[in-house]
């Protein structure tokens, strides 16, 4: 199968049932997605397919040739960092740093989604545009877990980047 | 994981010949299959298929592609603007990761979250026909208490479909042999019974390619869900009301419930119990009571019953105040 991440054609000859995540980290040596809980509920695996975030452990490889995916090695590294993962750094946005792949991910992906006019569940009105509180925050970034539990801290880097990237687009 | 062969189909005839589970989202056939609770042979991955619109149909209603995502089909200003109930449902199921893959078919078709149906190592009527339901008697937090039966007290877990059955939505699907039919979604489950490995009227090898919904109905919407956290975790109890008013009384109502049951619940009695009457928390009341009539707990989810009632009472307030 062929494969398009961060900007890279790969080839892989790899068993039918390997998820994107494994792909990843197993055979292309992109290990900065992490796996938590691999079922879905933890989002440390986040990656863009098609810039919209995903649990990428939920998903085989093979249903994504032709998809364009990024993975955390593709948003900044450390000669150029992501504004987003400059905010993590500032705010201290980590602990233990396992779920901070999936956690920045996850942030620029939901930044997109607001970007577009997308609601959430925190939204007192669906059809209204959504402004990015907290409250905000927090909703959307439900399907990230942290067990050293940096939400304020992580709330604090997603509002900082959010104005940072406002400012530059 | 067991292993499988993968196909992937170019059209929905081709779907069809393919002959293999269907699969498209992925996010809990996959997951099932990991803990090898699901252990297809073949999977035909959908995916390609051109199912992914939405179109406004002739009779003023929509026909929603069995691909849109769930995050899509909330963000669509005419469901945001027509269907409100919709998109509180779908905005109140799973995660942003999972609604950007999750599609509006595979919700509709996605298994129960009960305890013992996802772990092999114990008793279940539904994933193993003739092993017991390890639920009753045992932990039953979660599980039914409408339309159980001593075989199975799985829930539903969907939300959307909750959304979708207040709508009056129905499937539109092709089975294998090439034909296709319309099914209500008030016909699309079947309660467990003796059978509760049989969740739905569909039959093998036939795929849904789309939700019709009808034109929009006047009146408030609301979804209300209540659950163990504020975001991220399956319905309690949840309540899709549609409720229009006329003057001082309740001229239409539109009620559907989640967490209650092994499929969305609808109750014509009880919404007609609310039409011509005054919105008071006596009238409520009388609803309650017949949408509880039935209702059985097995110990641990005896608590639903009362916050089915106070759930629904909220709900009715807050969709006709002001009236």
């Amino acid at each position: 199968m062929k494969l398009k991440i961060n900007g890279s054609e790969y080839t892989l000859d790899v068993d039918m049932r390997t998820s994107l995540l494994d792909a990843c980290r197993d055979h292309l040596g992109l290990t900065g997605s992490k796996k938590g809980c691999d079922h879905g509920q933890c989002g440390a695996c986040t990656m863009l397919v098609n810039g919209r975030r995903i649990n990428s452990c939920l998903t085989l490889a093979v249903m994504h040739e032709g998809d364009e995916i990024t993975t955390i090695e593709g948003l900044g590294n450390p000669a150029a960092l992501h504004p987003m993962q400059e905010a993590f750094l500032h705010h201290d946005g980590f602990q233990c740093g396992y779920c901070t792949p999936g956690q920045i991910v996850s942030a620029v992906g939901m930044l997109g989604e607001v970007a577009d006019g997308w609601p959430s569940h925190a939204s007192a009105d669906v059809n209204g545009r959504p402004e990015l509180s907290g409250g905000e925050i927090r909703e959307r970034m439900s399907g990230n877990l942290c067990r050293c539990s940096a939400y304020p801290n992580i709330v604090d880097a997603i509002e900082t980047a959010s104005a940072k990237l406002k400012e530059t687009a | 994981m067991r292993p499988f062969e993968y196909a992937r189909a170019g059209d929905v005839a081709e779907a069809g010949r393919l002959a293999g589970r269907f699969i498209a989202g992925g996010t809990n056939l996959l997951d099932l299959m990991k803990l090898e609770v699901e252990t297809p042979e073949k999977l035909v991955d959908i995916t390609r298929l051109p199912l992914r619109g939405i179109e406004e149909t002739d009779d003023g209603g929509l026909r929603i592609g069995a691909l849109v995502t769930n995050s899509d089909l909330a963000a669509e200003p005419c469901i945001r603007r027509d269907y409100e109930v919709l998109s509180r449902a779908l905005l109140a199921g799973a995660s942003g990761q999972l609604r950007n893959k999750a599609t509006t078919g595979g919700n509709l078709l996605q298994r129960t979250r009960c305890n013992y149906f996802y772990e092999p190592s114990q008793p279940c009527n539904k994933r193993e026909p003739g092993s017991g339901c390890g639920a009753i008697g045992g932990f039953n937090r979660i599980h039914a208490v409408l339309g159980a039966s001593k075989h199975c007290i799985a829930t539903h877990p969907s939300d959307m479909a909750v959304a979708m059955r207040v709508l009056d939505a129905a499937v539109e699907t092709q089975k294998a042999d090439g034909s296709s039919r319309t099914i209500p979604l008030g016909e699309l489950y079947r309660l467990p019974g003796e059978t509760p490995q049989i969740e739905t009227v569909l039959e093998p090898g036939e795929l849904i390619t789309a939700v019709r919904l009808p034109k929009p109905r006047a009146g408030t919407q609301r979804y209300r869900k209540v659950r163990d956290r504020a975001s991220y975790a399956f319905a309690l109890v949840s309540v899709a009301a549609i409720v229009r008013m006329e003057g001082s009384t309740i001229a239409e109502a539109g009620l559907a419930f989640g967490g209650l049951a092994p499929m969305p619940w609808r109750d014509a009695q009880v919404e007609a119990a609310l039409v011509g009457k005054e919105p008071t928390m006596a009238n409520f009341d009388k609803a309650a009571d017949i949408l509880l009539a039935e209702a059985e707990g097995q110990g641990g989810n005896d608590f639903k019953i009362p916050l089915a009632r106070r759930t629904l009472k909220a709900v009715l307030a807050d969709a006709t105040k002001g009236a």
